[in-house]
């Protein structure tokens, strides 16, 4: 690439005039973070999906695959150019890595006629995050917002957060579950990276336009060959985005929708989600802002040892609203129209803001296609009935 | 290798966790049976004890290798000791129960709302106390706190049991009742031979209690459908929704709302609560499996 | 006591109040003051009901009797409570036994003489019924809720899908 080699550092923040680099300047980029100590995390093809896992390069990312996704269906297909994001969100998000799955909170040891206690273990290494989309970077600020809701904030979690690095990427081939243009959260990635790309295909070659977000995404480019963008590049970039919003077709108003289920907590439709749902949880798993944990005793077999282990939990278990030998919510009736009424109702109450932000993951991964944004349109519709 | 926390020096950040994020150890002092299957335990700090706790928060306890239980405080002592009183109802309260004095046991807290009665806007308001089964337990440091400090608004206890070998605090209540500043019914579900008190249920006690419905504060805890009960009888009797305060219960498992498995609509009841207004809450348990 | 104080104690009663005057001038005429020392027995289960009492100071238990167990409380009474509805529903007789706890001040009201008055008078039958429906209502429902066995070792729910979760 021509241009000035990153010696010079773009500055940082708003306003600040795009570069342009290419699949050679990515490459370096991962590798420069790797080498400044983060793990590196992107989107890779596996299993037939496009997961999140570590990446040395941009070799390991997808290029030329792409995604079908509707209604509980989710396949892989090619897409021709090589772009490497050309697929959209698969089951994996943010959260995977800024809260794992399983984390051990603490742990006692047997003392006597006592015990000890160890506090959190040392800080894993930070996490760099390639290819976060715009909805997800909308999520990774959503549980920001709950974690910040605690009146003791798990520190692992925040450190994790204030340590990680996010290179966000726009959205060039939205899914027909994606509706972030209602959300207000993509395609284009919004404020919250360090960086944030626009992959380009054009004949004039395989690119990226970057924008800064932060003054650690200007470091992390130095040492990355890269050119101020031209207008063209600007314009090419902006046609990206603007024909993907164009795409984008399924409609959900979070501000109605919030009305709308407040309203309807005895919606005869709650019965006609229940006969569909399955009570799996998938839902629950592969949304980006889910937060609900539990934490179990772990002890080894001579029980002088015992981990408090934390893992993802589901609204749609039984577990979930325990109390006293039963279940509060016992009925899949009761568990979906919980989770779907927090997560587009309560959530305001609790958070100020919806807890959807749009991915459509819910919709894709559920295997009954039960689709939210339908359900809400048949609660807020059905004329007669308690919606408004 | 993280920090023990026996051994963390005074200002390291884990220090600061100990009580809130990871247990602070306490030792049981004292072990009583209130009842066949209510025991109640005096714990004293090992570690830096947790912040004192205001009547009606709660703590979550940590019996070696079982797990936590969110256990309301039922007492306050001198030096940090705190009080519980625990039935044997799951693997964590019958491990607690099972604790023999010199036993070591994981504090988090304290967590949660509590009943208000250190604010002084009850200077001169009647305060009833309602109680049912166990629900006396987060009731009792309330009373001692109404009890420890000058007021001129009159105070009631009523309290319900399921039987006589049921009620706990027994002698308390005993000594409650010779008190001429404090009025006390106690009744029970089943009476048993010897019992010549009241048999019928809690809400039964409020017709006979000195209060001015207008000028009341209500406190009430116990099972949910004595509640709804209760905060129907002191409604029916003119106390304000807004004034009658209840403990819910809910499945508290993280206590710092970051776990969601308390959630009630829009309530985190292990930090909204667990002490509410029934203005606040009837809606919601109004509504099934919410 | 005078016919005249027993008509003011039912004018301030929570039961009696909200009927009309002439209601209560008419139950008041059938009310005599009476005493129980503790322990005595104030009405036994199958005899004739044709009275019942307000509560004006101490405790009544209603009991049954059980062989080789005694008495068994069903219910106590305080002052301020009525006792006694067996007088207004055929066969008119007592369903259970009651006992004076402690020594126990009522006004006795005459059932026999207020039914033959309600036989003739069904308006009066209506408006005294309604308000003994309310009694009746309350004590249905304080039994059921103590049938519930509220405070006791709750009774498992839905059992949880997955072990593991601690559990209270």
């Amino acid at each position: 690439m021509d241009g000035r080699t990153g010696r010079d550092e773009p500055d940082a923040g708003r306003g600040t005039p795009a570069v342009v680099v290419d699949v050679d300047g990515l490459d370096r980029m991962i590798r420069g973070l790797a080498r400044a100590g983060y793990r590196v995390v992107g989107p890779v093809a596996r299993d037939g999906a496009v997961v999140l896992d570590d990446v040395d390069g941009v070799a390991d990312l997808p290029a030329g695959v792409g995604d079908e996704q509707d209604a509980g269906r989710y396949r892989l297909t090619g897409v021709a150019g090589g772009a490497l994001f050309a697929h959209t969100v698969g089951p994996h998000s943010a959260r995977r890595f800024l809260s794992p799955p399983r984390r051990t909170l603490w742990s006692a040891a047997r003392d006597g006629d006592g015990f000890t206690v160890d506090g959190p273990a040392a800080d894993d290494p930070p996490v760099a995050l390639v290819g976060v989309r715009g909805c997800d970077l909308a999520a990774i600020a959503v549980q920001d917002r709950v974690r910040q809701r605690s009146p003791h904030p798990d520190p692992a979690c925040a450190s994790a957060r204030a340590r990680a690095f996010v290179v966000a990427v726009d959205c060039a081939r939205p899914a027909s579950t994606c509706f972030c243009t209602s959300t207000g959260t993509g395609p284009a990635a919004g404020p919250g990276h360090d960086l944030a790309l626009t992959e380009l295909t054009d004949a004039h070659g395989h690119r990226f336009v970057v924008r800064v977000g932060s003054d650690r995404g200007a470091a992390a480019l130095a040492g990355v060959p890269w050119r101020p963008a031209t207008a063209a590049d600007l314009d090419a970039a902006a046609r990206v985005v603007g024909d993907a919003a164009g795409r984008i077709t399924r409609r959900l108003d979070p501000a109605r929708a919030r009305d709308v289920l407040a309203a309807a907590p005895e919606h005869p439709h709650w019965d006609d989600v229940a006969r569909r749902c399955l009570s799996c949880a998938n839902c629950t798993l592969v949304c980006p802002t889910c937060f609900c944990t539990a934490v179990e005793d772990v002890t080894d077999l001579a029980g002088g040892h015992a981990s408090r282990v934390e893992r993802w939990d589901s609204c749609f278990t039984l577990d979930h609203s325990y109390l006293h030998g039963g279940a509060v919510r016992g009925s899949t009736r009761s568990r979906y129209r919980q989770w779907l009424t927090h997560k587009l109702s309560t959530w305001w109450d609790q958070f100020g803001e919806t807890g959807c932000v749009g991915c459509g993951r819910c919709i894709a991964w559920c295997p009954a296609g039960i689709d939210l944004v339908a359900e809400v349109a048949a609660i807020a519709g059905a004329p007669g009935e308690s919606g408004p | 290798m993280a920090e023990r926390v026996a051994t963390a020096t005074a200002g390291s950040p884990t220090r600061a966790l100990a009580g809130r994020t990871f247990p602070a150890r306490y030792r049981v002092a004292t072990r009583r049976a209130e009842t066949p299957d209510v025991v109640t335990l005096d714990l004293e700090p090992l570690d830096d004890p947790i912040p004192p706790p205001r009547p009606g928060q709660f703590v979550m306890l940590y019996p070696f290798g079982t797990g936590e239980a969110a256990i309301s405080v039922s007492g306050l002592g001198d030096g940090g000791t705190l009080q519980h009183t625990i039935r044997a109802v799951g693997a964590t309260t019958r491990a607690l129960c099972a604790l023999g004095r010199g036993a070591v046991v994981g504090v988090r807290g304290p967590f949660g709302s509590d009943w208000g009665v250190g604010s002084p806007d009850l200077d001169g308001l009647d305060v009833v106390v309602v109680a049912g089964g166990l629900g006396i337990a987060p009731l009792r440091p309330a009373v001692h706190a109404l009890l420890g400090r000058p007021r001129s608004g009159r105070l009631s206890v009523l309290v319900g049991a399921r039987s006589p070998a049921d009620l706990c605090f027994a002698d308390e209540l005993g000594r409650w009742r010779r008190r001429a500043d404090l009025h006390v019914a106690v009744t029970v579900d089943a009476a048993a031979p010897g019992w010549d008190g009241s048999v019928g249920l809690v809400t039964d006690l409020l017709a006979a209690a000195p209060f001015d419905p207008r000028r009341t504060v209500a406190l009430v805890c116990g099972p949910e459908v004595m509640m709804r009960l209760a905060a129907r009888g002191l409604e029916a009797a003119g106390v304000a929704p807004e004034r009658i305060r209840c403990s819910l219960e809910r499945n508290m498992h993280c206590a710092v709302v970051r776990c969601g498995h308390c959630q009630l609509g829009p309530l985190f009841v292990c930090a909204d609560g667990p002490v509410l207004p029934w203005a606040t809450v009837a809606p919601l348990l109004a509504v099934r499996e919410l | 006591m005078r016919r005249t104080d027993i008509h003011a104690l039912l004018g301030e009663h929570p039961f009696f109040a909200p009927l009309e005057p002439g209601d209560r001038d008419l139950i008041a005429g059938c009310g005599t003051n009476v005493v129980f020392p503790a322990g005595s027995v104030i009405a036994r289960e199958g005899d004739a009901a044709d009275r019942f009492y307000v509560l004006r100071d101490g405790r009544v238990a209603i009991e049954v009797h059980a062989p080789g167990r005694g008495p068994l409380v069903v219910a106590t009474a305080d002052a301020g409570d009525v006792v006694g509805w067996s007088w207004l529903v055929p066969p008119h007789r007592w369903r259970f036994d009651v006992r004076a706890v402690t020594d126990v001040h009522a006004v006795a009201l005459d059932g026999a003489c207020l039914r033959a008055k309600c036989d003739e008078d069904p308006a009066l039958g209506y408006r005294l019924l309604r308000r003994f429906s309310g009694v009746v209502a309350d004590r249905l429902e304080a039994t059921r809720i103590r049938l519930l066995d509220l405070y006791g070792a709750p009774a498992p729910g839905p059992a949880p899908a997955t072990p593991g979760g601690a559990r209270g």
